[in-house]
């Protein structure tokens, strides 16, 4: 048996709230809060990036697989944020959570799916008997430009998955990846905002790679949607997900759990792998979980998950993704907040 | 270029190392090479706990250069739960509800930058439990 | 060794002085005192100055000063003890002419901290860089934590820090080369613009340029020179860890109880026997934490002892009557050696409107980073 053995999740304290974007820009909160639903989103501190989330994301999976960091065979961060253009975020990972230095690490990015491409790489190492454990993790401190629609969206957060074969609590039956050159959404190098093709990254994107994914992941399996207790989709915005759930034959109720979108925001890479790890939260043994990421450009990746009775073993041995999104918050004000995310140019 | 310092402290600023003296216990972080209780100089490697309170903190509202654009913040020194104490910023704090005596726990946090172009800094800080 | 006095000063304004270069600045002080002690040569000389290297990017400060000064080929030294590197200068001038390897000596200190370095950054280099400095601690930062755990240990207030501010105001009014000649309020003090909690702007002493130099020689060729002739009865220094979060007290300074113990010993004097005192006000804490580390009083008194004016000019024990540093400025190096000439002052009678009643002992308590150096001297009117 092959699949989750630890995991674990991270989010910034800091919020803002619709209203206060808004305000700034001239836009009706309600329309963005009814159309997008989205309410607020989380902000990471002036002293946190994608490497300082994966820590505290690995920290605590760690705490849950309690294994020995060193049998961890391989690190992948998969994130469109990396605090460097060259230099691995996961070097400075494994030195400051005691893994390797007998370890293979790399980066990745496919815009908002390079945290499921980190869990598929880790999931695959294992399973071809190449290592003990494998680290994944997905997370991001995501860019909006100013004045963009992402602006209400874009967040910060991320988690991390070690895979494994013993003491499995989320075995992965199966996985599926679609994926075509579709040009919806992208950041040029030494751009510092991403560039969106509007109305484009709807339907030829996200949706055709979701749904075509998800239908090709159901007919692998030989499963329903109603085979499912719970369901994850990557959440651009509130209402993506659910459209998408929808159209497969998904109910409100199984979206339900790992939809956090509306308070957290898009944290890009960190984006299904957290709404999984909220599930994993709370999930039974037994439970199926189906997932599926999108990146623009584009591509999807999907898995199914079973929980094992190890599950219950774990779950509050390290901080839950709840409880991270509900409580300690500290809401900025938009001038706070553009400080924060360094949108005020500086003499340095 | 910071390269060499930088990397030399990693395995405090990233990892809490200290070392332990054979001859008096006395757990000294950074490490040294000399006992100041005992004089020896034979230590084990210890980690420190992550945990402790707050035994005096302020808030930097005039930084250095380097600081630029994070002022005002917090800065305090902590005693760990094993008695070592270290100075800390203190982060993701509402800048008036700090206490003496607070209990907080070592996060990693980015520290510092060098410059637009140089290394990001990482390390330790506080929050509040 | 040998008895050895002082018997000579000279000293610039100390503040902004922007037409003047760290060489014009301590010239000026050298040859004042060369002047003003009225001897026609030096054997050596030592300088006391922080960080000429970041502040002005300007080492090897010894050998150009000297070359300025016109005294080459004398041997010349640069001295470094952070902000005590004036008080250590002093001290080894002290030992040369003390141990009879020279007569006449020269002790100065120099800073110039307005040429546009980050001073912040700068200063901050006497605390421990890799595990205080590297997490944004500045100077004002540490003794802001020394106030806050005097507060909560002791019950200092906010008012009796501001009361020391008040008294070095004052005092630096009437002394011409102070930076501040002006007298504050109570309430100006109290509404200041915070800089690192609880401490505010005017709780801190100024970023400023200045030098300045005494003469020692040895107590036979004193006689020669003046009558008035001020003995340096001891010279102590002390250490303390450089990173303030190591020490099992903060707001105790073990190199200033030390440094006072060893001084009080060799000086056969008493606390009480100390007429007045310049001590080293970096901020309104570090004179509170210092008057108690000094002896003057138990721990936990050096606020209410301000506020009760016992630090005052006309108080029990007079601290810091030349203003301070807070008042008079604080160009780092130049301060220890500040010190003593206001000593000299007071124990000669020259200090005016500041002048001390019966000053017949003073101290001076020169202290580098966040109290890591400490050296006293203790001088009298022989």
């Amino acid at each position: 048996m092959v699949g989750i053995v630890g995991y674990g999740s991270y989010l910034p304290r800091y919020r803002i709230k619709v209203e206060s974007i808004a305000k700034e820009w001239g836009a009706d909160p309600e329309t963005i809060k009814r159309g997008l639903q989205l309410y607020e989103k989380t902000v990471p501190g002036l002293d946190e990036d994608t490497i300082t989330i994966s820590v505290e994301a690995a920290r605590n999976a760690l705490k849950r697989a309690g294994i020995n960091p060193k049998d961890i065979g391989a690190v992948y961060i998969g994130s469109e944020s990396h605090p460097y253009a060259v230099k691995p975020s996961g070097t400075i990972l494994i030195d400051a959570l005691g893994i390797g230095p007998d370890v293979h690490v790399a980066s990745y990015e496919f815009a908002c799916k390079a945290g499921s491409e980190a869990m598929y790489v880790a999931y695959s190492l294992v399973k071809a008997g190449e290592m003990k454990y494998a680290l994944g993790i997905g997370a991001d401190t995501s860019q909006g430009a100013p004045g963009d629609a992402l602006e209400y969206s874009a967040s910060a957060g991320g988690a991390a998955f070690i895979m494994g074969k013993d003491n499995v609590v989320a075995e992965i039956l199966f996985t599926n990846s679609y994926t075509s050159d579709t040009p919806d959404f992208w950041r040029r190098e030494h751009e510092f905002y991403p560039r969106h093709a509007a109305r484009f990254t709807g339907e030829p994107a996200y949706f055709k790679h979701v749904v075509n994914a998800s239908n090709a992941l159901l007919e692998k399996s030989k499963m329903k949607p109603e085979d499912f207790k719970y369901a994850v989709f990557h959440m651009p915005n509130g209402k993506f997900p659910q459209m998408a759930g929808k159209k497969l034959g998904f109910t409100k109720e199984q979206l339900e759990v790992g939809w956090i979108v509306p308070w957290m925001g898009n944290t890009y890479s960190g984006s299904s792998p957290t709404g999984l790890s909220a599930i994993l939260d709370v999930a039974e043994p037994g439970d199926k979980i189906f997932m599926v990421s999108f990146g623009s450009g584009a591509g999807s990746d999907g898995f199914i998950f079973k929980v094992t009775d190890k599950i219950k073993d774990i779950q509050d041995k390290a901080v839950k993704l709840r409880d991270m999104l509900d409580n300690g918050k500290i809401y900025l004000d938009y001038g706070q907040y553009a400080k924060f995310r360094g949108k005020i140019i500086l003499n340095e | 270029m910071i390269s060499p310092r930088y990397h030399r402290e990693i395995p405090q600023r990233y990892r809490l190392e200290a070392g332990k003296c054979k001859g008096c216990g006395y757990v000294s972080f950074p490490p040294r090479l000399v006992c100041p209780e005992c004089g020896k100089n034979d230590f084990d490697l210890f980690k420190l706990d992550n945990e402790g309170k707050l035994l005096t903190y302020t808030i930097i509202r005039v930084g250095s250069d380097k600081f630029v654009g994070k002022t005002p913040f917090a800065v305090g020194i902590v005693e760990l739960k094993d008695g070592v104490k270290l100075t800390t910023q203190i982060a993701d704090v509402n800048l008036d509800e700090l206490k003496i005596g607070q209990q907080v726990k070592l996060v990693f946090r980015k520290i510092q930058d060098e410059g637009k172009s140089g290394l990001h800094c990482y390390g330790y800080k506080a929050i509040l439990i | 060794m040998r008895e050895v006095a002082v018997i000579g000063t000279g000293m610039t304004q100390f503040g902004e002085l922007w037409g003047k270069s760290i060489k014009d600045i301590f010239v000026e002080a050298a040859s004042g005192a060369i002047k003003n002690a009225g001897v026609e040569h030096i054997d050596s000389m030592y300088v006391g100055s922080m960080s000429s290297g970041l502040f002005v990017g300007q080492e090897h400060l010894g050998a150009i000063l000297a070359d300025y000064l016109g005294q080459n080929p004398i041997p010349s030294t640069r001295v470094e003890s952070a902000c005590a590197s004036g008080g250590a200068a002093f001290r080894a001038a002290y030992f040369e002419v003390a141990s009879g390897a020279s007569d006449i000596v020269l002790a100065g200190g120099v800073e110039k901290m307005t040429d546009g370095a980050d001073v912040t950054d700068s200063l901050a280099t006497a605390a421990d860089q890799e595990y205080e400095v590297y997490q944004g601690v500045t100077f004002p930062g540490l003794y802001a934590m020394i106030a806050n755990s005097h507060m909560h240990e002791y019950g200092t207030t906010r008012e009796q820090l501001a009361a020391i501010a008040v008294k070095n105001h004052k005092n630096g009014a009437n002394n011409p080369n102070a930076q501040f000649r002006k007298p504050v309020s109570l309430e100006q003090v109290m509404n200041s613009t915070l800089v690192a909690d609880p401490l505010r702007l005017l709780d801190c002493s100024p970023v400023s340029d200045g030098g300045a130099a005494v003469i020692l020689c040895s107590m036979d060729v004193a006689k020669k020179f003046t009558d008035t002739i001020v003995k340096v009865k001891a010279t102590a220094q002390a250490s303390d860890t450089i990173a303030l979060h190591t020490r099992k007290s903060f707001t105790t300074l073990n190199s200033v109880t030390t440094a006072a113990e060893k001084a009080y010993k060799m000086a056969d004097v008493t606390p009480k026997d100390i007429n007045f005192a310049e001590v080293h006000d970096c901020f309104t804490i570090a004179e509170a934490v210092v008057y108690e580390d000094l002896g003057f009083c138990e721990k936990g008194c050096g606020g209410p002892a301000a506020e009760e004016g016992r630090t005052a000019l006309e108080g029990e024990t007079p601290l810091n009557t030349s203003g301070g540093l807070k008042s008079k400025g604080h160009p780092v190096g130049a301060t220890g050696i500040a010190q003593i000439i206001e000593l000299h002052e007071q124990l000669t009678g020259q200090a005016g409107k500041r002048q001390v009643k019966n000053a017949n002992i003073g101290l001076a308590q020169n202290m580098g980073g966040s109290g890591a150096s400490c050296v006293i001297n203790i001088l009298e009117a022989k």
